[in-house]
């Protein structure tokens, strides 16, 4: 089994699985956001890595050129990007205000100020 | 053979950049690395025949984003992430996810295999047709914006949502008139 | 901001900046570049003057209203096209009933649809930064 081939996908991997130790691993919400932000721009690589032929160029007809890169995964890719960065914003705003509302943007912090309100709520 | 040097090159760069996002706490500096990041990412994108991509991960991953994420960190005043306890289970969770995602893609077509699937079905259709059909070199654009129009529609759609959904949260209110 | 550095060398190159866009806008179908790409570079152009001169000045260059109805505008244009599609005569989104010959008819609708992402992409970009970067002051609130 030729696993060389693989190195594309491994290293998505590698740069997915940080991210997401990042989301799962640490408190506070604007690292979150950004390892979540690594996970998205990782899973890139692993599309368009099998899109490519060594040989081949850009998928924009040109005169003289015999072979393309597929443009499929590009145009995956590119809505990826865009929504990715909705995301981004959307996440960030939800932080503003969290930090209004709690004072504060650690996750520990917020799930025990959560609970303080319960706990008052049950008496 | 230069090729494949080339992204494993600009691959390990990125899991360096990765692993220092991971161990550091001051926040600018994350999102400094992240930027820095975002653009190794479009250069390996460039380097692997997708300018489009690349073009525009370098504008929105490293341009906008950064901007926005300096914007959002003055506003919640924090300079600095408390330090993690060295809890082992979330380490083990991703290990364990990573071995099994890395034994999925075996399955997957190694680099750079013209007889893979992706290649032989709807794609050499685009390319031979698609300049006649609709007149423009670009096939990326062509595909995006013909061939495969709803999408387009549906992603402009997404970002008008989010555009309205952060109006919603962040615009203030005109201050209510006393006794109304 | 007083530093005269970055006030030359912001005036010299905005100017540029909202070219190119404009080049990536209308050239992407010939070279790399389409509707996402110029609407950022846009964004980021209005981001760059507003963090040289201000950001009221910005707002007076790119007014709050404005941008809000660009973020509008872009999703109706596209969804235009689609309709002008039915009422000529063929399916939601086809662009070769919008001309008599219909790769031209095929140019036209990829023209319009690119522009109308483009109006949307600016203008939800700078609208989240103009939220962003004017909350953390203590101004009247705005409608």
């Amino acid at each position: 089994m030729n696993t060389a081939g693989h190195f594309a996908y491994f290293g998505a991997i590698f740069l997915m699985m940080a991210g997401l130790y990042i989301v799962i691993a640490r408190n506070n919400l604007v690292k979150k956001l950004v390892g979540l932000g690594m996970f998205q721009t990782s899973v890139y690589i692993l599309y368009i890595a099998p899109g490519k032929l060594v040989g081949a160029t850009s998928p924009i007809i040109a005169e003289g050129v015999t072979l393309y890169s597929n443009p499929l995964p590009h145009v995956l890719i590119l809505t990826a990007i865009v929504v990715g960065v909705a995301t981004l914003a959307l996440g960030l705003a939800l932080v503003v205000r969290i930090r209004e509302a709690y004072g504060t943007i650690e996750e520990d912090e917020l799930l025990e100020a959560d609970a303080e309100v319960e706990r008052k709520q049950a008496e | 053979m230069i090729d494949a040097l080339i992204v494993a090159a600009l691959l390990a760069m990125m899991a360096a950049i990765a692993v220092a996002i991971v161990r550091q706490r001051n926040l600018f500096g994350v999102i400094v690395l992240f930027g820095a990041y975002s653009f190794i990412m479009a250069t390996t994108l460039a380097a692997l025949d997708a300018p489009d991509v690349a073009m525009t991960e370098a504008a929105v991953g490293a341009g906008i984003s950064t901007v926005l994420m300096l914007g959002a960190l003055h506003l919640v005043k924090t300079m600095e992430a408390k330090p993690a306890e060295g809890a082992i289970g979330p380490l083990v969770v991703v290990i364990l996810v990573g071995v099994l995602v890395a034994y999925g893609t075996l399955g997957l077509p190694s680099f750079s295999d013209p007889q893979s699937p992706i290649h032989r079905h709807v794609a050499p259709r685009y390319l031979e047709e698609g300049l006649k059909e609709t007149g423009v070199p670009n096939i990326v654009t062509a595909v995006l914006a013909s061939y495969r129009g709803y999408d387009t529609l549906g992603e402009t759609t997404v970002v008008f949502t989010a555009g309205i959904g952060v109006i919603a949260l962040l615009r203030r209110r005109r201050r209510q008139e006393p006794g109304k | 901001m007083n530093d005269i550095v970055l006030r030359v060398v912001g005036k010299l190159l905005i100017p540029f900046a909202v070219l190119f866009a404009l080049y990536v806008q209308f050239h992407g179908d010939f070279g790399p570049g389409g509707g996402f790409q110029a609407g950022v570079i846009v964004a980021a152009a209005v981001v760059f003057y507003a963090l040289i001169y201000g950001l009221a000045e910005a707002r007076r260059v790119v007014p709050d209203r404005v941008v809000e109805a660009m973020v509008a505008l872009g999703v109706l244009l596209y969804a235009g096209v689609g309709v002008a599609g039915i009422v000529l005569g063929g399916n939601y989104l086809d662009y070769f009933v919008l001309h008599a010959n219909p790769v031209e008819g095929q140019h036209r609708g990829i023209f319009w649809v690119e522009a109308g992402v483009a109006i949307t992409v600016s203008g939800v970009m700078l609208k989240i930064f103009y939220l962003f970067a004017g909350r953390g002051r203590d101004e009247p609130p705005v409608p």
